[in-house]
């Protein structure tokens, strides 16, 4: 403790007016562009009076519909931020050659690598996958809202903070120029003594905890709150796959959080869990980041999975071919992925034994994948498939994932990975199970899902230029790079000497522009439906004949879902209520009891927001304000009793009264 | 195997399209000139096959039957119900199975053929290793970020080069000095990670004459990108001509000349040092080049020791005059057994 406390540096910390790079005309010209079109936004929202709206209606909202869409608009944003870094990337690599260098030094170029995984991962597939699961799955299940409906507006917003943390080292400091794992030595704080590793630590850990959370959220919804006559073996299969993709995530973020926090430990207090000296061990972050990583690929890829599952059929006009085997597949899928996470660095020297173990689980995973694969495939068979953009997305996954899980088990033996690990042909490979598999069936889910949610389909011509613009693009953008792994070029690299290479990469940003005009097809896609949303309306609540209980409801759904809930008989429980000519009940009508929004989890998120940006930037005073300003505010929040409210019952009558006038006008 | 394969013509379509494009750039994996490195190319090769006779048939099912189903053909056979048939869902299941099985017997046996811990037991296809060959051993460290090889029987050690003579084993023995990197000349062999403190090996051989490229394939900061070199496969008289240059050039690579090169750097040319300090690797690996530090393995060695007891410390203390400094930290006045440091640091 120096003898007088320097009170600016415990209020300011490292945080200095050098942190702004203002004598970078990219980042400066990047920020002009957000800050202009941030005001441009915010001035609008004055204009036209919606702040009260959106703050009573959206961000203190705890219905689990709001939440899911905001989880995919904020999705759809970093996917902007994160594809912006992929075309830097693409463009790079498309110049530097030989002399020219590019533009893009290392330092920009490590710290744009490393936030296009991060960011792509954390920030756009996941929310997009949870956004989509909290959307979809209390529907399908026949429940009114989740387990917990305020921890799922806090889970929100602890994400949001994560996201906002990441994009404040755009213009606040810097990025870390790591690698989207942050793999020490290399951020330990010798190699890495800046503020970009710290960003990475306190953003993943505040999203951390928001998805750690909803993940405990959906599972005990699933679990605990399914309509009666909904066995587990009648559940519908998206919802089977949201099951294991939050038990698996209940299971593996406590990892991260803990494997973060040792890496903290080393940079802040001098700790030697991941140092080269003093008994650390980096071979140890490795495994524990990956233990985490494995699973979490199939965090990501299970509920597109159920997505497809649940397209397939319906279009199809089909019952899904071997529901049973693919609950199987799905279980087995989540139990080994914890089985596998060595493949990730076979190169690290571990003995033919343990590497050849971890080889041959990672290929068995295939079995239950590839019989998915073919229970898709049988689902269409003697089936009248209508190719609605969601049945393109899923055609298109099903030829394009089963070459990405080709390349995969090829990268399984581990002898091969010796020659093709960290090569661009792996940057290939996940890119093709990523794209091929999580992209597209985040795609096909929102298109299929979209009425349901506004009441009006999307457009058919911009959803087929976006299907068709990312499909072609994808393979324009990634074949390159399996041959270019194939002739022995490596990842991460902002310069290449030899200049045959050159095409290749040309190739591969050309790609990169198509999939940035599928980008543009999906927003003119979204533009052009909320434009002609009166011809594109849905009054029927089930525009695609669908199968399963959310398609019961109107669209949207009411803020109670179902006035009644459900009894359940069949897999297919709407397919069968419609076969049977079930009657929607049309009187005696109960109130319903709900829970009230609250402003808690954005205040409570705001402050985790607060308390890590404090933390990054070493800022003592803020940060110990901030934090015991989160811990009293939690408590403070529990002793809020006005949490819930019930909906009288002659608002429901008027409601669904209203409903049943909409479904006579449209008959 | 699934009852619909298609003729073996087919089957052999990707992968003459694939040598059609392949055979217009230099994919140095399917051409390699190392044997260990052309196994692996066999391996690849012969895994996409085995993946192929399933993936074909599902892409071309799939395009065949989203087809063949589609509503506009109203198709007569549509049955909204059928969901289940035991014979297609065994289908389903044994056949990847049959596959999986396949590769993982080819897996087991080539992760331990290949091990890149394993010395070598052949030159190349048919070509037994003579019974009078010691492999040539090259110490590799990977630095911040620029190579350096030593090649402690020759005595010899350089920067961003690396030679070895046409068909004799090279064992290579690896390590680094701040950060991950990983050792990678495609032509010869598979990659392995180099670690700070730890050593990592790797057994190849090149068996034609070139010019090689060398580079880190995994990422360890600012000057990754230019962290490359040159591997020369060359005939045994030439690589004695190559070492006998270095010797000649007068170079000496000493412990302050190491501290000096150990300094940050990026794409530095070929330097190449006729003298190499004893035991200078050794150094490199126990993180004690510098006067005053305490070797890793020598303090392993005495925490090993020390953690014995009291008996352990006074024998090591009566013993081994080295280990006093060492002692004289762990047992201090107010403590003069040590009682209680090394139980909580140590094992």
């Amino acid at each position: 403790m120096p003898d007088h406390l320097d009170i600016t540096k415990l209020l300011f910390g490292r945080l200095s007016l050098d942190a702004i790079p203002y004598h970078e005309p990219i980042l400066v010209g990047t920020f002009a562009v957000v800050a202009l079109g941030g005001l441009a936004l915010l001035a609008a929202l004055t204009y036209f009076k919606v702040w009260g709206y959106l703050w009573r209606e959206w961000f203190t909202s705890i219905d689990h519909k709001k939440i899911g869409i905001m989880y995919i608009v904020l999705a759809i944003i970093m996917l902007l931020r994160g594809f912006g870094d992929a075309i830097m990337m693409r463009m790079q690599q498309a110049i530097a050659f030989g002399d020219n260098t590019g533009y893009l030094p290392s330092h920009h170029y490590d710290q744009i690598f490393t936030a296009h995984g991060v960011i792509m991962i954390f920030f756009v597939a996941m929310p997009l996958v949870t956004g989509l699961m909290n959307y979809v799955v209390p529907l399908q299940i026949g429940a009114r809202d989740v387990a917990f409906p305020f921890l799922n507006n806090f889970s929100f917003w602890m994400t949001t903070g994560g996201a906002v943390l990441t994009m404040i080292s755009l213009f606040v400091g810097e990025y870390a120029r790591t690698g989207w794992l942050a793999m020490p030595p290399l951020s330990g704080i010798q190699s890495s003594p800046d503020v970009g590793v710290d960003y990475y630590i306190w953003a993943l850990q505040v999203a951390g905890v928001g998805t750690l959370l909803s993940g405990i959220n959906l599972m005990v919804t699933i679990v605990k709150m399914r309509a009666p006559g909904m066995s587990m073996m009648k559940m519908p299969v998206f919802t089977w796959t949201s099951l294991c993709t939050n038990v698996l995530i209940v299971a593996a973020f406590p990892v991260l959080t803990a494997v973060l926090a040792l890496l903290s430990l080393d940079r802040y207090v001098g700790t030697n869990f991941f140092t080269n000296d003093l008994g650390g061990n980096p071979m140890m972050y490795v495994n524990l980041i990956w233990i985490w990583g494995h699973p979490e690929v199939y965090i990501l890829i299970l509920p597109a999975f159920g997505v497809f599952s649940e397209v397939v059929s319906t279009y199809s006009g089909k019952r899904l071919f071997g529901y049973t085997s693919m609950v199987y597949a799905t279980v087995v899928i989540t139990v080994l992925s914890y089985l596998v996470w060595l493949h990730h660095f076979f190169t690290m020297g571990s003995g033919a034994s343990v590497n050849s173990f971890f080889g041959i689980t990672t290929m068995i995973i295939s079995i239950p994948t590839g019989a998915k694969i073919f229970n898709w495939l049988f689902t269409m068979y003697r089936g009248r498939i209508r190719f609605e953009v969601p049945m393109l997305w899923t055609i298109g996954f099903m030829i394009t994932f089963v070459i990405g899980g080709m390349t995969g088990v090829l990268l399984a033996v581990p002898p091969a990975d010796f020659v093709l690990h960290n090569s661009l042909f792996l940057i290939a490979h996940f890119h093709n199970v990523i794209i091929g598999g999580v992209v597209f069936g985040m795609f096909a889910g929102i298109n299929y899902w979209f009425p349901k949610a506004f009441g009006f389909k999307l457009d058919d011509f911009w959803g087929k230029c976006s299907f068709w613009f990312w499909f072609i693009g994808f393979y324009v953008a990634f074949m390159p790079l399996y041959v270019l792994g194939l002739m022995g070029i490596t990842r991460r690299l902002n310069h290449f000497d030899d200049p045959s290479l050159q095409i290749w990469f040309q190739v591969a940003a050309l790609g990169a522009v198509l999939i940035a005009l599928g980008i543009g097809s999906f927003l003119m896609q979204i533009f052009v439906s909320i434009r002609n949303r009166d011809k594109l309306r849905d009054v029927s609540g089930d525009p695609w004949h669908g199968r399963t209980l959310e398609w019961s409801t109107s669209s949207p759904p009411p803020n109670y879902n179902f006035a009644f809930t459900p009894q359940i008989h069949d897999g297919d429980a709407w397919w069968q209520m419609k076969q049977r000519g079930s009657k929607r009940p049309l009187a005696g009508f109960l109130p319903i009891h709900m829970p009230a929004n609250t402003g808690a989890g954005i205040i409570l998120a705001g402050l985790s927001t607060a308390f890590g940006f404090a933390m990054i930037w070493h800022m003592w005073i803020p940060a110990v304000v901030s934090f015991a300003a989160l811990i009293l505010g939690a408590i403070y929040h529990t002793f809020n009793y006005k949490r819930d409210y019930y909906i009288p019952a002659e608002e429901v009558a008027q409601v669904e009264a209203e409903r049943t006038r909409l479904l006579a006008n449209h008959v | 195997m699934p009852p619909y394969k298609p003729p073996r013509g087919l089957l052999l379509l990707p992968l003459l399209a694939a040598t059609l494009l392949l055979g217009g750039c230099n994919a140095v994996l399917l051409s390699p000139s190392g044997d260990i490195a052309v196994q692996q190319r066999d391996l690849i090769i012969i895994s996409t096959i085995l993946m192929l006779v399933i993936i074909i048939p599902v892409i071309i099912l799939t395009l065949v039957f989203a087809f063949r189903y589609r509503a506009a053909a109203n198709n007569p056979d549509y049955d909204p119900e059928w969901n289940h048939s035991t014979r297609i869902e065994l289908m389903v299941w044994s056949a990847p199975l049959i596959i999986i099985i396949a590769l993982g017997a080819i897996t087991w046996v080539s992760t331990h053929r290949l091990d890149p811990y394993r010395p070598l037991d052949r030159l190349s296809e048919g070509r037994e290793l003579p019974t009078n060959v010691k492999p040539l051993v090259v110490e590799v460290v990977s630095m911040d970020w620029k190579w350096l090889f030593i090649y402690p029987e020759q005595g010899i050690a350089t920067v961003n080069e690396l030679a070895a003579p046409v068909d004799r084993p090279i064992q290579f023995k690896l390590t680094s000095t701040t950060v991950m990197n990983a050792f990678f000349v495609p032509a010869l062999a598979g990659m392995i990670y180099t670690m700070p403190g730890m050593e990592t090996q790797l057994h190849a051989v090149i068996n034609k004459a070139g010019t090689y490229d060398g580079m880190s394939s995994n990422f360890s900061g600012a000057g990754f990108s230019g962290m490359r070199f040159k591997f020369y496969g060359m005939p045994t008289g030439d690589f004695d001509k190559w070492v006998q240059q270095a010797r000649e050039g007068g170079n000496t690579l000493d412990r302050p000349t190491y501290v000096e090169l150990d300094k940050p750097s990026e794409r530095v040319p070929v330097q190449r040092y006729g003298k190499v300090a004893a035991d200078l690797y050794d150094a490199i690996l126990n993180r004690c080049v510098l006067q005053g530090q305490t070797c890793m393995k020598d303090q392993m060695a005495m925490d090993h020791r020390a953690n014995k007891g009291l008996t352990g410390r006074y024998s090591l203390a009566n013993n081994d005059v080295s280990a006093r400094d060492y002692l004289g930290s762990i047992c201090t006045s107010s403590n003069p057994t040590g009682a209680g440091v090394l139980e909580n640091k140590v094992l």
